[in-house]
């Protein structure tokens, strides 16, 4: 078990939080969108975990954050989602390029 | 006298209620503008005759506080004040009646009662003004009454030319009015008249400060009363209709800039140089216009280069200490002037022209115009007994004591070219043979002729308030109680009044051999030398010169500085404003309302700050 080194995790959290990015920067579906920044957030978590048993100071404290992220993120799942249906019935499409009407 | 701020405002009430209801009234409106007149006159006249008993009056209030200074106005009814009232307001209320008569038919007749209104209000209010800063507002207000007056043909080029040539032109004056009296402010902190004289004859004014605001005030004087070398625009003004001649280029308006030399009298004879350069000024005009006056063709410019001749004589007894002698000759040539002028509208009414080589044998035909012309040219010819004759004399004798010897001479000669030209004009309107075109030539209505009568009774009376002979009752009374205004009468040799007799009815002779009975004759100058002719003729140039010199050099000015804002300026500020544009552009594209393409920008930004900040930071050593 400790013979796997921080740098792996950090890596595939590196990894994670870039294909989350790049989910969320250039996908059109607003359902992918989300998917990709709950991908974002999970990799945030592998991070936490990771530095709360090799970081400088190991502490518990990080598994306590890492739970409350997914609580949290669970809750924003779901008021995204809510938005998004409303979106939908607003709109009746999930195209994020369509979803400007800021800009004016 | 102490109602009488009063006097001013009966014009201005013509003048409002004109604006108002004028286009109902119509030719009514005459009605309306002579009652209000009246009323200005028949005040002014209490007023006269209550200051002969009374000492001067004043009243003030403040109208503004500016730290320790206080501006104020009011009136002060002073000698001067109380006879410039009265001839304003009668030769307002006769101009009143005879355009009554002049201006029938016109489509603007109500507007031209309500611009007599306005400018009779404006002169009143100048000539009760008891400080500088009033004086200037009236004296700008009557610029504008007398701008509307002359352009108003306003449909005719010429009209137009002229309305602004005279605004410009005493304009100009008015610069020198306006330096002048910040100057006089900052050195006195008043601009109470009383306060003025009080600290130049204190000397807390130095002398040389003195001698400059003076003339940068007849500066002001010169642009108005028409003195070489501003004295272009008032022939021009003659565009005018003929009333408006009348009342204001003969009797009211120019007359401003002599007012104002008198008013401020004690500044200038505290200053010898201003004196003098107020005297020769007055002499060089007087000759000057006089001369032009020979040969012109138009009634009405002959008249208006006397005008401006006239000024001149007024300018040189001024100049000449002649404080007596210049308001006395300013009070008859208001009364024969605008007679003359009048006249010379009741013929141009008559044969509809006004150029006098059309003109002649109206003698006959004008019954009443042509005596009554006779007596304003015998009055302003100078010939005794007229009222002319006296005021001349005084100037003469003013300059004389004075020992302007030069200036004496050039007054000599004016009034004989005054006399020539005045009664060249006399003989080839009213003498000869009749033309036959001129066939239904009728002498104007009553209207017209009364106030004519009335002026021609004072041309030859208004002189004996003022002779060597039975008493100078006006001299004395002008100069009651006031020592910087000099004697009432100033005593000269007896030959002075030979020699100007002598000289005018030498003029008079002469232009009786050329234009009367004919035998010397009528181009003897003109084939002669056709030079001096053609100089007079064009009057010295002068227009031209202007035109060439100071006209040209402004619109050289002017189009340059048009380049220059046009390409410079506007280049430069449309520069600013495309680049400021093209960011503009640049932001708004970047603003697309895409959430994705602000993510990647934040990204990418947050890129570079962590790259940046590994280099600066040294992390990548």
């Amino acid at each position: 078990m400790s013979s796997v080194p921080i740098s792996a995790y950090l890596t595939l959290a590196l990894i994670l939080f870039c294909i989350g990015l790049y989910g969320a920067l250039t996908k059109r579906n607003m359902v992918i969108v989300l998917i990709s920044i709950e991908l974002m957030l999970n990799s945030v978590n592998i991070n936490l975990v990771a530095f709360s048993k090799f970081g400088m100071v190991p502490s518990i404290t990080g598994q306590v954050f890492s739970l409350f992220t997914i609580a949290i993120a669970a809750a924003e799942a779901a008021v995204g989602l809510a938005i998004l249906i409303a979106l939908y019935r607003n709109r009746k499409t999930v195209n994020i390029d369509e979803m400007n009407t800021m800009k004016h | 006298m102490e109602n009488a701020w009063i006097i001013p405002l009966f014009p201005l009430l013509s003048f409002l209620f004109l604006l108002l209801f004028g286009k109902r009234l119509k030719e009514t409106s005459a009605y309306i503008g002579m009652l209000f007149t009246l009323l200005s006159f028949i005040y002014s006249l209490v007023v006269l005759f209550d200051r002969f008993s009374n000492p001067t009056y004043k009243a003030e209030a403040t109208w503004l506080t500016i730290g320790d200074v206080q501006l104020t106005a009011g009136f002060e009814i002073n000698q001067l004040n109380a006879l410039m009232l009265v001839i304003v307001s009668l030769v307002s209320f006769l101009v009143h009646t005879y355009s009554k008569g002049y201006m029938h038919g016109d489509d603007r007749f109500h507007v031209f009662y309500a611009y007599l209104g306005l400018f009779t209000f404006a002169m009143l209010g100048l000539v009760i003004s008891p400080n500088l800063l009033q004086t200037y507002i009236f004296w700008e207000l009557v610029g504008a009454g007398s701008f509307l007056l002359i352009g108003f043909y306003f449909y005719k080029e010429e009209a137009k030319a002229a309305a602004k040539k005279a605004f410009i032109m005493t304009r100009i004056g008015d610069v020198g009015l306006l330096i002048g009296m910040i100057l006089l402010f900052w050195q006195v902190g008043s601009f109470e008249y009383d306060e003025i004289f009080q600290a130049v004859e204190a000397g807390s004014v130095s002398a040389g400060m003195v001698t400059l605001t003076a003339i940068l005030i007849f500066v002001g004087a010169v642009g108005k009363s028409g003195q070489f070398p501003l004295h272009t625009w008032l022939p021009d003004a003659m565009e005018g209709p003929t009333p408006v001649s009348a009342l204001i280029h003969a009797a009211t308006m120019v007359a401003a800039g002599v007012y104002l030399v008198a008013a401020l009298f004690p500044l200038f004879t505290a200053s010898e140089t201003a004196l003098m350069v107020v005297a020769i000024i007055g002499a060089v005009t007087a000759i000057f216009a006089a001369s032009i006056g020979l040969v012109q063709k138009d009634i009405k410019r002959v008249l208006a280069y006397s005008t401006v001749s006239q000024l001149g004589y007024m300018m040189l007894a001024l100049g000449s200490a002649g404080y007596v002698a210049g308001v006395f000759h300013l009070m008859t040539h208001a009364f024969f002037k605008a007679l003359l002028f009048l006249a010379a509208g009741s013929v141009i009414h008559a044969v509809h022209t006004q150029n006098i080589e059309e003109m002649g044998g109206l003698w006959k035909k004008l019954r009443i115009t042509g005596p009554l012309f006779l007596i304003g040219t015998l009055a302003i010819s100078g010939v005794p007994l007229f009222s002319g004759f006296f005021s001349k004399d005084e100037i003469l004798i003013a300059a004389w004591a004075h020992g302007n010897t030069v200036l004496f001479w050039l007054a000599v000669i004016a009034a004989f070219f005054t006399a020539f030209y005045m009664f060249r004009l006399f003989f080839m309107v009213f003498s000869g043979n009749a033309r036959s075109e001129m066939k239904n030539v009728h002498e104007s209505p009553s209207v017209m002729t009364f106030p004519m009568i009335v002026l021609g009774i004072l041309a030859v009376v208004a002189g004996y308030v003022n002779t060597p002979w039975f008493g100078t009752f006006l001299g004395d009374w002008l100069v009651d109680g006031n020592e910087a205004l000099g004697h009432g009468h100033i005593e000269g040799p007896a030959w002075i009044m030979i020699v100007a007799t002598v000289v005018s009815l030498l003029g008079i002779f002469l232009a009786w051999m050329m234009y009367g009975k004919r035998s010397i004759s009528r181009d003897w100058l003109s084939s002669r030398m056709p030079i001096v002719y053609g100089i007079l003729y064009n009057k010295y140039y002068i227009d031209e010169f202007y035109q060439l010199s100071v006209v040209n050099a402004t619109k050289f000015f002017s189009y340059l500085f048009h380049y220059i804002e046009k390409f410079l300026v506007e280049g430069i500020v449309k520069g600013i404003t495309g680049v400021v544009q093209g960011l503009g552009r640049i932001g708004s594209k970047i603003q697309s309302g895409q959430i994705q393409g602000y993510g990647a920008m934040a990204f990418v930004g947050l890129a570079l700050l962590l790259v940046i900040f590994a280099i600066t930071g040294g992390y990548l050593k």
